[in-house]
């Protein structure tokens, strides 16, 4: 079940603010790469181009796998398009809304049985 | 469109669907174990309506509420959000037909007026509520949902990147 999660979403645009991180996901759309090829590309130190990287994938855009030495990076599991985002923030706000809605549409069920219990009241 | 695969039901509670039937359209739809005439209660007055429309998980609160549930009757709600600038959303009932079916505009949007149809279909002893949000245009439709500029630049350069990903694949 998806998970329609703000905060997550935050983590997401987060990731995306940043000119090198949007470079790093475009090249990883291209080919999977090192954590070197990526530093070795973006003209960056290997702690700064892994700051980015972690970034990337706590948002879930970026997963990364280490074999031996190597840790290669790809494109991650989560999909992120505006309709997807769009749509999940639509539907928190009336998710939320509609279990306030409940609670109100049970208060108001419980007053007319009560009142057609006792009739005149 | 796969909204409803999004919206799985959770043992307790009834589903919210959410779902962009195009452009210019989005489609709400959700149960409520009730008969219809107490759910339309619940959106037409005022003192009902001021305890759910802003959801305080949101973080929203509802600054000012106010529903004159007629044919041609206004309504105007103020919103506050989390201490920030607050909002009004106001417009005019279109159609009224207790208990099924209301009507109205939204007429705060700048690109145009929205229209709001909502309807009650009562099935046993729940109601299938469907609220259906038309829009004049594209970008008028996100910002109904209040999309505000920053938040549609974003979009707008994951758009491009997106393009990008996809034309690598």
């Amino acid at each position: 079940m998806v998970q329609y999660d703000g905060a997550r979403l935050d983590v997401s645009f987060a990731a995306l603010s940043d000119a090198t991180r949007r470079g790093v996901l475009e090249q990883l759309g291209r080919a999977d790469a090192s954590i070197t090829d990526l530093a070795e590309r973006f003209r960056m130190t290997l702690t700064g181009i892994k700051k980015h990287v972690g970034v990337l994938e706590q948002a879930g855009l970026v997963t990364t796998e280490k074999v031996g030495r190597v840790r290669t990076c790809r494109l991650g599991p989560r999909r992120l398009e505006e309709e997807t985002a769009w749509i999940e923030r639509l539907h928190r706000l009336w998710d939320a809304r509609f279990d306030a809605l409940d609670e109100v549409v049970e208060e108001l069920k419980q007053k007319e049985k009560t009142h057609g219990r006792s009739k005149k009241k | 469109m796969d909204a409803a695969r999004k919206s799985e039901p959770t043992p307790v509670k009834n589903p919210t669907t959410v779902e962009r039937t195009s452009e210019r359209e989005f489609v709400v739809t959700r149960t409520f174990d009730a008969p219809a005439r107490i759910v339309y209660e619940a959106w037409t007055k005022p003192e009902l309506l001021k305890q759910w429309w802003a959801p305080k998980s949101m973080g929203m609160s509802l600054l000012s509420c106010e529903a004159d549930v007629r044919v041609g009757g206004g309504y105007r709600f103020v919103f506050g959000h989390e201490g920030s600038e607050t909002m009004a959303f106001f417009g005019k009932y279109l159609e009224v037909v207790p208990p099924s079916r209301l009507v109205w505009t939204n007429d705060e949007g700048e690109g145009g007026q929205a229209v709001t149809t909502l309807t009650f279909e009562e099935k046993g002893d729940k109601t299938l509520l469907v609220l259906r949000e038309r829009h004049p245009s594209k970008e008028a439709t996100d910002e109904g949902i209040g999309f505000g500029e920053g938040l549609r630049e974003t979009f707008g350069q994951l758009d491009e990147l997106l393009v990008t990903l996809r034309a690598a694949r």
